[in-house]
């Protein structure tokens, strides 16, 4: 139950901070920052790795195998093309 | 290595990311956030390599090579008018990742001596209905902007039942997963329940209302993230995830705010049937004036203040190169030229001003709509491309349109108004647009690349 509490603060504060950071985005930036939060929600990839390492039973390494590929598509591909986009607002400036 | 070491790294992690999407509130900052957040995760992703439960790496290795190249290939490949679906593809991505982590983590669980608790137990629950939701959605999202699944608003009768019916399913087979979670199959069950319950959701929203699908997919991807977290209880998966959750919920605001509509009546609402043809051809009849691009030059050549505003169209017929060059020429002849971007133009969250970008107009010349609005009743001309909907005057004048109250480009208080499109159809919300039929405008009818492309030379000729 401690955990829980604990788990869930982390959770709320984490909103808020997303919050007051993210509203500050201006428009122009929207795409990019779709993109690059979604490389960040790759880090799913850290469970990935846990379940595909620790290969408790065959089926746990397989759905961990897919795991990673699935974010690490998400990591790789998710910061490559926001940074092909960044670079494209910041060469004029 | 030591868990406190572990967790302190996850901290510093988690401290990137945030600075990261911190660095993302300037386009001069964004760059460097970007790669903050991307040092972020390898940080993370090395530290969790050193866990003392992984036996042998052959697995990881595969799943990194097999990811990195799919994830490397098609951010390269990528053309930038096609990053809505890039985009949702990956919001699928991570919905995906989330079901599989937290299915493999249930039978984990299930091995250890004491078994899972509460917390564990709802928490798998939710990823698997969450990322099922996120995958199918999102592949279903992909599918109509790539043009595989129609793009129309499929609709059919008790649809909203069906909707009900399959949630309140998932939500019986979740509590299932928290009362057996021995029995392996509810999980899965959950999780195919959701996946159904994930493409019928999306399948009835129509094209333009795509922006607010995939700025709530992001959400829902994150979420998955969040959830995750729980079942592992792993804070860096819970922060990251919250963080992107908050992201794609503000996202959905400022998309629906820009059509004056709510979410429930974008996901659940029926938007989209075309008006009657007889309306239309009287709103038209006598008063269309066509143009061409040789006039259309020489009302530039006269013109001291241009606003463009660009729609889907222009990201359709791959025009933002020929704008380019007609924003180099008439800057090169000192007229100012400008561009209005709607919230909600093109097929998601800023799609104009990364295509805008992508032809090098530099982005403080990219006007928010207030901002271009202001502008607007002392501008000589306003070029509207590609866009419908976003510049139909009938939001403001009548209360009974389905666009009434939806905040628009006010285009037609510039002294001219030329719109390039194909023909007089309709756009997303199926009506007439009084802006074509109005005394200040001229249509230039045809593609959109093609005519800026001949407009130029006619410039340069004359």
């Amino acid at each position: 139950m401690e955990m829980l509490v604990t788990a869930l603060t982390i959770f709320a504060l984490a909103m808020f901070v997303g919050f007051e950071v993210i509203t500050k985005v201006p428009p122009t930036l929207h795409t990019p920052l779709m993109s690059g939060s979604n490389a960040i929600s790759g880090i799913t990839l850290i469970g990935a790795i846990l379940s595909a390492g620790t290969q408790d039973t065959t089926l746990t390494t397989v759905l961990g195998f897919f795991a990673v590929v699935f974010a690490t598509i998400n990591v790789v591909g998710g910061f490559m093309v926001t940074h092909r986009m960044l670079e494209m607002f910041k060469r004029k400036d | 290595m030591n868990t406190a070491i572990v967790n302190i790294i996850y901290l510093i992690a988690s401290a990137l990311f945030i600075f990261g999407l911190k660095g993302l509130t300037h386009p001069r900052t964004a760059v460097r956030g970007n790669l903050l957040g991307g040092l972020g995760m390898f940080l993370a992703v090395v530290v969790t390599l050193f866990d003392q439960g992984i036996v042998g790496y052959e697995i990881i290795i595969a799943g990194f090579i097999v990811g990195a190249l799919i994830g490397a290939i098609l951010a390269i490949r990528i053309q930038m008018t096609a990053m809505p679906q890039m985009v949702a593809l990956y919001n699928g991505f991570g919905g995906a990742a989330s079901v599989l982590v937290a299915g493999a983590a249930l039978i984990e669980v299930m091995l250890a001596q004491n078994g899972p608790d509460m917390q564990t137990t709802i928490a798998t629950g939710a990823s698997g209905l969450i990322g099922a939701i996120t995958f199918w959605g999102s592949l279903i999202a992909f599918g109509k902007l790539q043009g595989i699944v129609t793009e129309k608003a499929v609709r059919y009768s008790g649809e909203q039942i069906v909707k009900v019916i399959l949630l309140l399913a998932s939500i019986a087979a979740g509590a299932l997963v928290v009362m057996h979670p021995e029995q392996q199959l509810y999980y899965w069950i959950l999780v195919g329940i959701s996946s159904v319950l994930g493409v019928l959701l999306v399948i009835p929203i129509g094209g333009a209302d795509m922006p607010v699908v995939i700025a709530l997919l992001n959400s829902y991807s994150g979420l998955a993230a969040t959830a995750t977290g729980f079942v592992l209880q792993n804070n860096v998966l819970i922060i990251a995830g919250s963080l992107v959750g908050a992201s794609g919920l503000i996202l959905t605001n400022i998309m629906c705010k820009a059509m004056n509509r709510s979410l429930a009546n974008v996901l659940f609402g029926g938007f989209g049937e075309v008006q009657e043809g007889e309306d239309i051809e009287d709103i038209y009849a006598g008063k269309i004036k066509a143009t061409s691009p040789e006039e259309v030059a020489m009302l530039l050549e006269t013109a001291q203040t241009v606003v463009l505003v660009p729609g889907y169209g222009m990201a359709v017929s791959q025009a933002q190169h020929a704008v380019r060059d007609l924003y180099n020429l008439l800057e090169s002849r000192d007229i100012d030229m400008e561009f209005g971007v709607h919230p909600v133009a093109g097929r998601m969250p800023g799609h104009m001003n990364v295509l805008l970008a992508e032809a090098d107009i530099p982005y403080d010349k990219l006007k928010e709509m207030d901002e271009v609005n202001s502008m607007l009743g002392q501008t000589d001309i306003a070029i509207v491309i590609g866009a419908n909907d976003v510049v139909n005057p009938v939001a403001r004048t009548d209360p009974s349109s389905p666009i009434a109250g939806m905040p628009i480009i006010d285009v037609d208080k510039a002294k001219t108004v030329i719109v390039i499109k194909r023909s007089l159809s309709p756009g997303f919300a199926g009506i007439a647009n009084p802006l074509f039929a109005a005394d200040n405008t001229l249509m230039l009818f045809g593609d959109g690349k093609k005519m800026i492309q001949e407009t130029v030379a006619a410039l340069k000729e004359g």
